[in-house]
C-alpha cells in the first residue's frame, strides 16, 4: 500500500473510451477512464452493472466482442507499450503470459470438450516456457489447494464444481508468471467460503509472485479486504479514485457514499440500508453533465457541466463539483 | 429517511404465541438418481432431509446456506412445486396430504412465492397487466371490471407507473421486473410469501429499494414472509428468526440477534466469518474443505468432515437439534456452551 507511489507503473490505462454499435451508430460506453496499477498493486474497479467496468477489463487485452464494441480513444500501456497499437503476434505473447485473465463464470470460459489438463497445457503451445510444462500444471494445482490433481487433470469441466473450475482458471491464469493478473467478477458465482478460499489464493499468490492484480467487481466488501487502490464507475466514468484505506474513512463522491449506505453490513450493529432512488441508465440515456445528478441528494446547479476529477488528498480524486478547489469555479473546466 | 432496519423492526416482534401460519414437521424431499442401462435408482439426493420448524403470522423467517444445501427447495417442498417426499405440512392449521399435488389447489392463494430471477420468471410473451389479472381472475378477487383499476393499484404499490401495465417484461430492468414480481405476489393478499433469493440478481443500490419495499409491504398487508438466502448481510438485516441449513439439515436455529451475536453451530460461525466486511483489520477466516456430496452423506454429522471442533462422537453420533441457550443447534459441542452429554 502505497509502497508502489514512486515506481514506474506496470499498465496505464488513458482517457479511454469505449463503443458499441448500435442501430442508431455507435453509442460511448466508457467516458475517459483513466487508472494506473503499479508492479504488485491490488487495484479494485467497482461499480453496478452496465457501469462499464467489464468492458473496460476486457478491452485490456482487446478481448471487446466483434463486431461491436471498439475503443473510441485513449491509449492502453503495458510496461510503457501501447497495447492497441500492438499486431495479432505481439498480443498473443502477452495473454496468457505476461496478464493472465480470471473470468467470471468458470464454467462458460472453459471449453466444455477438452479435459482440463489439455486446458492448461495450452498457454504452453504459444509461449516460451523453460521446463516440464506437466510438472509445471501439477505443482500449481497443488498451488491453488486442489489435492487430488489427477483425478482433476482429467476431468472435464462439467464433471467439477464451481469453486474448482475457478481454481484451474486461476492455475491457468499463473501458467507462465503473468506479472499482471486481472480478474473479473473472480468469486460472484461462488458461495461465500469458498469465495474466501478463492480471495486468500489469489493475495497469496500476488504475494509470492509479486503480480499485480486488477479486481473488477460490484462488491465493495471484496475491495475494502483485498485490494489497495480502488476506482469506483457509474454510467461509463471513473467518478472517485484513491487508496483503499482513505476512501473507506473519507468517501467523497455521493454515489460512492450511497453505495456504501445502500450495503447490507455485517459488521454494523444497525444494519443500516439506505437504496439509491432510481436506476443505474442506459447508455443512451446518459445525462449531460454529471451523469449522477438525477439520483443524487446533492444535486446543485454546477452538475450541468461535467466535473473533472478534482484532486481530494494524497492520489485521490473525485469527480464531484462539491469537491471542487474554491478559486476553480464549475463552470471553467466543463466540457459536458 | 427511514432505514429497512426500522421498516422491519416498526412492525414489533411478532408474536409466537397461537397457532402457527406455517408447521413443517420431519419433511424430506429426495430425488432419486438412476444409473445404468435399467435405468435403476442407485440412490437419493436428500436435498431437503427431515427439516421441522413453524413459521407464525407476520414473521420474517429467513433459511440461509450455501448452494446445495436445500434451501430453496425446501421452499418449492412447502407450496407443493416440488411436492415432498415424506413428513407433515400444515399450512394455515390445515394438514396437507403431500402425496397428492391438487391438496395444495386451496393455499395457492395465501401461500405465494417470488422467484429468484426477474428475467426467466415472468413471461416474455404476456404484458404486465395480462400477468397481473391472471391470478386476480383464476382466484376471483375481483370483478372482471374491476380488474383494470386493482392492477393500477398494484403497480402504485410497489412504486411503478400504471402507465406501464401494457408493455412487455423486456421494456423493464431487473429491479423493475421483481417490482412486478412481488405485484403478482401481493395481488392476492397472501399471508405468506416465500421470498426464493429474490434480490440476489440485482445491484446493491437496486437490491437496498427492492428489499425496503418488501419490508414496508409486509408491514402494511401483515405478512410474513420466508425469505432464502445466500447472503447473510442482508438477512441480518431483515430477519427475525434465522435457520441454517447444511446438506438438507437445519444446523442451526436462532432469533437473528442471537445467530449473528453467539453463533452456536461451527458451520454457522464458519459461514459468519467467511463473509468480507468493510473492516480492514477483520480478515475473512477460511472454512478448508468442499461440501461432500449429497448423494453419499457421511455418517454422523455431516459438517464434521470439515469442522475444526469435531471429536469421533461427531463421526458416529448424528446430532439433533438441541437447545444450546436461546438457540438451538445440532452440534454436541456448541460454541461457548458446555458439550451436550
Amino acid at each position: 500500500m502505497g509502497m508502489h507511489g514512486t515506481s514506474q507503473p506496470l499498465l496505464e490505462v488513458e482517457d479511454l473510451s469505449i463503443g458499441f454499435a448500435g442501430d442508431q451508430g455507435v453509442i460511448a460506453i466508457t467516458d475517459k477512464v483513466s487508472f494506473k496499477i503499479h508492479p504488485g498493486e491490488a487495484y479494485g474497479l467497482v461499480g453496478e452493472s452496465g457501469c462499464g467496468k467489464s468492458v473496460t477489463c476486457l478491452s485490456l487485452l482487446k478481448l471487446l466482442p466483434v463486431p461491436g464494441g471498439r475503443v473510441l480513444s485513449g491509449r492502453i500501456l503495458f510496461r510503457g507499450r501501447d497495447i492497441l497499437k500492438m499486431t495479432q503476434e505481439e498480443l498473443r505473447s502477452l495473454r496468457g503470459g505476461e496478464i493472465g485473465m480470471i473470468f467470471q463464470e468458470p464454467g462458460a470460459a472453459l471449453n466444455p470438450l477438452w479435459p482440463i489438463r489439455r486446458q492448461l497445457l495450452e498457454p504452453f503451445q504459444y509461449h516460451a516456457y523453460e521446463g516440464d510444462p506437466q510438472q509445471r500444471i501439477r505443482s500449481l494445482l497443488d498451488r491453488v489447494g486442489i489435492a487430488d490433481p489427477d483425478r482433476v487433470l482429467s476431468a472435464y469441466p462439467h464433471q467439477l464444481s464451481g469453486g474448482m473450475l475457478q481454481r484451474v482458471m486461476i492455475a491457468m491464469a499463473l501458467c507462465l508468471n503473468p506479472s499482471l493478473l486481472i480478474a473479473d467478477e473472480p468469486t460472484t458465482a461462488l458461495d461465500v467460503t469458498v469465495q474466501a478460499q478463492i480471495m486468500e489464493l489469489i493475495e497469496d499468490l500476488r504475494r509470492e509472485f509479486q503480480a499485480a492484480v486488477l479486481m473488477v467487481t460490484h462488491n465493495l466488501n471484496l475491495v475494502a479486504q483485498y485490494a489497495d487502490r480502488v476506482g469506483v464507475m457509474y454510467a461509463g466514468r471513473l467518478v472517485e479514485e484513491g487508496p483503499v484505506d482513505d476512501f473507506l474513512r473519507n468517501t467523497l463522491h455521493p454515489y460512492s457514499q450511497g453505495l456504501l449506505a445502500a450495503l447490507p453490513r455485517l459488521d454494523a450493529g444497525s444494519g443500516l440500508m439506505h437504496p439509491i432512488p432510481g436506476q443505474v441508465p442506459r447508455p443512451a440515456d446518459y445525462l449531460s453533465g454529471c451523469r449522477f445528478r438525477d439520483r443524487c441528494p446533492h444535486a446543485f446547479e454546477p452538475c450541468g457541466q461535467k466535473p473533472d476529477l478534482f484532486p481530494a488528498g494524497e492520489g485521490h480524486t473525485v469527480a464531484c463539483f462539491l469537491h471542487a478547489p474554491a478559486g476553480a469555479p464549475a463552470a471553467a473546466g466543463a466540457t459536458a | 429517511m427511514t432505514t429497512v432496519q426500522a421498516a422491519s423492526r416498526a412492525a414489533a416482534a411478532p408474536s409466537r404465541q397461537g397457532a402457527p401460519l406455517l408447521e413443517v414437521q420431519g419433511l424430506k424431499t429426495w430425488f432419486p438418481v438412476v444409473g445404468g442401462v435399467l435405468r435403476k435408482t442407485t440412490g437419493y439426493v436428500k436435498a431437503v432431509n427431515d427439516v421441522t420448524f413453524s413459521m407464525h403470522a407476520g414473521e420474517v423467517l429467513s433459511v440461509v446456506g450455501e448452494s446445495g444445501c436445500g434451501k430453496s427447495t425446501l421452499g418449492y417442498s412447502i407450496l407443493g412445486l416440488t411436492p415432498p417426499t415424506e413428513g407433515r405440512l400444515t399450512l394455515a392449521g390445515k394438514p396437507i396430504d403431500i402425496g397428492k399435488p391438487s391438496s395444495w389447489n386451496g393455499f395457492r392463494k395465501d401461500f405465494q412465492i417470488i422467484f429468484q430471477d426477474p428475467y426467466t420468471s415472468l413471461n416474455p410473451r404476456h404484458t404486465v397487466f395480462e400477468m397481473l389479472a391472471e391470478p386476480l381472475r383464476a382466484h376471483g378477487i375481483c370483478a372482471s371490471r374491476d380488474i383494470p383499476d386493482k392492477v393500477a393499484e398494484l403497480l402504485k404499490k410497489v412504486g411503478l407507473s400504471p402507465d406501464y401495465m401494457h408493455r412487455f417484461p423486456h421494456a423493464f430492468s431487473g429491479g423493475q421486473r421483481q417490482r412486478i414480481g412481488i405485484a403478482r405476489a401481493i395481488g392476492l393478499n397472501p399471508k405468506l410469501i416465500v421470498c426464493d433469493e429474490v434480490v440476489a440478481a440485482l445491484d446493491v443500490s437496486v437490491q437496498a429499494q427492492i428489499i425496503r419495499l418488501l419490508m414496508d409491504l409486509k408491514s402494511e398487508l401483515g405478512l410474513s414472509l420466508l425469505f432464502i438466502s445466500h447472503d447473510l448481510s442482508l438477512v441480518k438485516a431483515i430477519s427475525d428468526r434465522v435457520l441454517v441449513m447444511y446438506l438438507g439439515k437445519i444446523v442451526e436455529a436462532a432469533a437473528a440477534p442471537d445467530l449473528f451475536a453467539h453463533p452456536r453451530h461451527p458451520y454457522t460461525a464458519a459461514l459468519l466469518e467467511s463473509i468480507p466486511t468493510l473492516d480492514r483489520a477483520r480478515r475473512p477466516k477460511l472454512l478448508g474443505g468442499e461440501i461432500p456430496s449429497p448423494v453419499n452423506l457421511p455418517a454422523g454429522c455431516a459438517f464434521a468432515s470439515r469442522c475444526p471442533r469435531a471429536q469421533d462422537r461427531c463421526r458416529k453420533e448424528t446430532p439433533a437439534l438441541f437447545r444450546a441457550d436461546a438457540s438451538e443447534a445440532a452440534c454436541f459441542y456448541p460454541i461457548g456452551l458446555p458439550p451436550v452429554p
